[in-house]
């Protein structure tokens, strides 16, 4: 993956709007923060090929970081992303990286089911 | 002290590729070195892991291919047969534990397992390790009295001492941990994130000796699979 570049994402987001897609949508803090910080407590969400179509999706920067929202009959957002990729199977990856490249948080949109 | 010979077959149930290396690996080269059999039933690929890398090595979708590699370069390290149980990665617990359990005592009656090595639920803290702990003690549970495997089960919970105790068996990895290491490494994509850690901790003494201070003993408690809840 590489760094969002804004312009370049957006026009992926166009090219999906209005047909069917399937949607991956995670957030987490992983599976050890309560272990490590006992006033920490574990958070995290997550939807793997949820089928949705979007008629407007839109990418907004934010102090370095950027949202991406998509306006179906209801509306899908995901906050925090850093990096982005259209892989080689036509699959549009971005995700939000910490410091030393942990996930913290991603939205892929795909037309084919995300592999399980 | 351990007569690891005295087993036939040992059979480790854990749900991620790496569970087996840093909590296990010395204790399966002792059996392996005792030329008793050991076969890995490895729940999941770890899909959703979260180190990417810096600079990123992985993605949420390569990921899964990249941990099954280095899942089969590990068990060869260890010498060990690898069977990979095809769930995913954070969703054990919400499997049907009964469903799990059968799939599971099929594999421990068709190896013949004299030894079963999983996590102590519900001390083991991430919720797949639990889950699949839970899955292995109801799969020994199954079996006629007679043919149970004995069941050692890894807790590695904050509280562990103070909710079961000392461990039963502790095992000494020192002998072969030049070996256990290149087990841990062949998870690179896991490993990395804690061998940077401790090579910027303040008491940072060299790779190998500092991953001897953290890995060197591996704790066991022998389970009664009637005398536990989970």
């Amino acid at each position: 993956m590489k760094a969002i570049k804004m312009e370049e994402v957006q026009q992926h987001l166009d090219e999906f709007a209005n047909e069917p897609v399937y949607i991956h949508l995670e957030t987490t803090n992983g599976a050890y923060a309560k272990h490590f910080d006992s006033n920490a407590h574990n958070v995290g969400a997550y939807i793997r090929n949820a089928q949705i179509q979007y008629e407007r999706g839109k990418i907004v920067e934010s102090d370095g970081t950027y949202r991406v929202g998509l306006k179906t009959d209801g509306w899908v957002y995901a906050e925090g992303l850093t990096d982005y990729e259209l892989n080689e199977d036509g699959q549009l990856l971005l995700a939000g990286h910490d410091q030393v490249g942990r996930l913290m948080v991603a939205l892929q949109i795909s037309r084919k089911p995300f592999q399980m | 002290m351990v007569d690891y010979s005295k087993h036939e077959q040992v059979v480790v149930i854990y749900p991620h590729p790496d569970d087996e290396s840093f909590g296990t690996s010395g204790t399966i080269i002792n059996f392996r070195e005792a030329e008793v059999p050991v076969t890995y039933l490895c729940g999941t690929l770890g899909e959703m892991g979260r180190n990417m890398g810096s600079p990123f090595f992985a993605n949420r979708e390569t990921l899964p291919k990249i941990r099954k590699q280095e899942l089969i370069d590990a068990c060869q390290v260890l010498d060990m047969d690898l069977v990979m149980l095809g769930y995913r990665d954070k969703t054990l617990e919400f499997e049907a534990k009964d469903e799990v359990a059968d799939h599971l005592k099929k594999h421990i009656e068709k190896l013949g397992a004299t030894l079963v090595i999983t996590f102590y639920p519900p001390y083991a803290v991430h919720p797949d390790h639990d889950a699949m702990g839970a899955a292995a003690f109801e799969a020994v549970r199954k079996m006629d009295a007679d043919k149970r495997p004995e069941v050692w089960a890894t807790a590695i919970s904050n509280n562990r001492d103070e909710m079961l105790g000392k461990p039963d068996i502790v095992v000494d990895t020192e002998p072969v941990f030049d070996r256990k290491l290149e087990a841990i490494k062949s998870h690179r994509s896991q490993a990395e994130g804690m061998l940077s850690k401790m090579r910027e901790s303040s008491d940072f003494i060299g790779e190998y000796d500092s991953a001897l201070q953290r890995l060197q003993y591996e704790a066991f408690y022998k389970v009664d699979v009637d005398q536990v809840n989970s």
